[in-house]
């Protein structure tokens, strides 16, 4: 018998603190398994956030630099601006690149900087307590759109990929899912393919990554991992959006 | 050799010589010529220019490249000063050394784009959240740029913190004679800190959030006691005629120059009046006040403001002396003639006020 | 036996996820509580499991090792 699937070498030996069916989990395993595939450790550095992922530097064992809410992409451009041949990526939640870090996002894609973006979408602020989120679905019940998300009053669903996208500066935009196990294949794929587009310094790489948030969303993680498929995602088009060769 | 130079060019020659190897900056009046200047020149030499997005963008670029082990800066005026409030608390708790410039302007809100220096209290007492400070230098000459500059990459350096730079709009924008030859080859600092990938090493992570409270207290009296080693070494301040004087005058930066040519017009008429001038707003020359407080009794507070280092002066003198006060704000710049006809008034009514 | 999984439970958090993709339903949640408080997963002893390994990369906690043949 010999192991064939274990704790990638680069993820501390930690307990996570994530909910059950959390999506993050998931996330966090794939970068790990990827930087240790491609020998990344010596050269990642991660940028974490404000919200739910700002632990991962509790548990990736690369360099990992907590940075204020939203301040990602701008925090990150000075880091591989300094550092060109590290390979610099930023975790980002769907209030930290969509709403407060709008700005810092959009002008990182759009300068075209050579950093990847991690974009967890999971349509809801998880730590805070499951306020509305850009990217929270039309009608969808949080704490702060108790009735249900009016586009009146709160505006629509943010879809990132495709905004940034009708930047020149963009290079590799692809959204996934991780609700299944051949989506998390697919995950996994991209998050390889978007580091590549960074370490061949082809530009801006950002994999927008749909994630179930059981607790915000007040269902259980498999009903959570079939929403995706079955309303999430049809808002959120699971694909490559952008891919300049 | 004697250049003549805009305080904002000077400003950006000195840091290019102190090392900087990073600046980022957003277009506000009255510090756009630093910010065009370091376009041209760290352009120039390779090193890293970029127009952000925004005065956030700025200072968060200036904390990635911090981090990244690089001399970074970033300037702006006192709208932009308000929003990298959050980054300089960031830095300060992360330990990491930046330069950040605030070319201040009439306020608040909007205000204009005339010097003034209502950001005393913002740079001082520190605009960002929580328990820090940040070394404040306010130079009061194109010529005293090139001696504040290199040793503000210094201290950030030595003591890991952000280092505030306070001018005002007529410091970057005024023309004078100024030489370079005073600044020397940056000193190499441990950088044992920083994230360059973690090869050969154990991985670190820079980081301010801190759940255990245990944790979070200890790391603010790690801070505080920085602060303290801060202003038992790296107060700085100047004195102009305080040996007889019967008045001291407490002005800083351009508020400095305009007291001094009062001054001079005061002596001539056999008025005692000296004067005080903090080079270092924070930490601020209380000792130097205590000390005068023993024989003067009358202390004169001009500030381009409606009343901000006063309250510094009032803290040092302790109820001490009898504090005068002149405060234009809006970004009014008095002349040294009318500045000496009001200090001259309160003299005359001090003396009068003696003699009964 | 083509393969075998061990789940740590004191990482596991009963989310499921592993059982509902299991191909051949070798998991079920046990009536173990872990330190955590929750109910565990655990492997219900059979020849059937290939190893696949589709458990582990569900898993959002990498409570599961797999070994195979």
């Amino acid at each position: 018998m010999k192991k064939v699937y274990t704790r990638p070498k680069t993820m501390k030996d930690v307990h996570f603190h994530y909910c059950p069916g959390c999506g993050h989990g998931i996330i966090n395993r794939l970068l790990m398994e990827v930087i240790d595939e491609m020998g990344l450790r010596d050269t990642a550095i991660c940028v974490a956030p404000a919200g739910c992922g700002m632990l991962v530097y509790n548990y990736f064992d690369i360099d990992t630099l907590e940075s204020a809410h939203g301040r990602g992409a701008a925090v990150a451009t000075g880091i591989k601006r300094v550092r060109p041949d590290n390979l610099v990526f930023s975790y980002q939640g769907d209030g930290d690149l969509a709403a407060i870090g709008t700005a810092e996002g959009f002008h990182a894609a759009n300068r075209g900087e050579p950093i990847t973006v991690i974009f967890v979408n999971n349509g809801v602020y998880g730590m805070t307590g499951g306020q509305m989120a850009p990217t929270t679905l039309t009608d969808q019940v949080t704490t702060t759109t108790p009735e249900g998300r009016d586009p009146i009053i709160a505006g629509h669903p943010v879809r990132i990929c495709e905004v940034f996208s009708m930047l020149d500066g963009t290079t590799y935009l692809e959204r996934v899912t991780v609700n299944k196990p051949s989506a998390v294949a697919k995950a996994k794929k991209a998050i390889k393919k978007a580091f590549q587009c960074q370490l061949d310094g082809k530009g801006f790489s950002l994999v927008e990554i749909l994630s179930p948030c059981p607790t915000n969303w007040k269902m259980g993680p498999v009903e959570s991992c079939r929403w995706i498929d079955d309303v999430m995602s049809k808002q959120f088009p699971i694909g490559v959006v952008k891919d300049i060769k | 050799m004697k250049k003549l130079m805009s305080g904002n060019a000077a400003l950006g020659e000195a840091a290019i010589l102190s090392g900087c190897m990073c600046y980022f900056g957003y277009p506000i009046t009255p510090q756009n010529e630093l910010t065009e200047y370091m376009a041209k020149r760290m352009t120039e030499l390779g090193r890293v220019f970029i127009q952000s997005e925004s005065e956030i963008a700025a200072i968060n670029m200036v904390l990635g490249a911090s981090v990244a082990g690089a001399r970074a800066m970033t300037s702006s005026s006192s709208p932009g000063m308000s929003l990298k409030q959050e980054g300089i608390s960031y830095l300060a708790a992360d330990e990491l050394p930046a330069v950040v410039v605030d070319m201040v302007r009439g306020g608040p809100g909007m205000g204009n784009i005339s010097p003034a220096q209502s950001d005393y209290l913002q740079a001082t007492r520190g605009g960002g959240h929580g328990d820090y400070k940040t070394i404040v230098l306010a130079p009061g000459s194109v010529q005293e740029l090139t001696e504040v500059i290199p040793l503000a990459f210094d201290l950030a350096d030595q003591y890991r913190n952000p280092v505030v730079i306070l001018g005002d709009g007529m410091l970057g924008q005024m023309m004078e004679p100024v030489d370079f030859d005073n600044i020397v080859p940056p000193k190499a600092y441990p950088k044992d800190y920083i994230l360059t990938g973690a090869k050969g090493r154990p991985s670190r992570m820079v980081r301010s959030l801190l759940f255990d409270t245990k944790e979070e207290e200890e790391h603010n009296w790690k801070l505080v006691r920085k602060y303290q080693r801060m202003e038992q070494k790296e107060v700085r301040y100047e004195t102009f005629l305080i040996d007889d004087a019967e008045m001291v005058v407490v002005a800083y930066g351009i508020g400095a120059r305009i007291a001094k040519g009062a001054i001079k017009r005061l002596r001539r008429e056999n008025m005692k009046v000296g004067m005080v001038r903090p080079i270092t707003a924070w930490p601020f020359p209380a000792a130097i006040l205590q000390e005068l407080a023993k024989t003067v009794h009358e202390f004169f507070v001009f500030e381009m403001s409606a009343g901000q280092m006063i309250e510094d002066v009032k803290l040092a003198l302790a109820g001490k002396g009898h504090i005068h006060f002149y405060g234009r704000p809006g970004g009014v710049i008095p002349t040294p003639v009318e500045l000496y006809r009001i200090i001259g008034r309160h003299y005359y009514t001090a003396t009068r006020r003696k003699q009964q | 036996m083509k393969g075998t999984i061990s789940i740590d439970p004191e990482r596991c958090k009963g989310c499921g996820l592993c059982i509902e993709f299991c191909p051949k339903k070798l998991i079920a949640i046990s009536d173990r509580l872990n330190m955590k408080g929750y109910f565990v997963a655990a492997f219900t002893d059979g020849n059937e499991c290939t190893g696949c390994a589709t458990c582990a990369v569900m898993c959002p906690e990498v409570a599961i090792e797999v070994m195979r043949t």
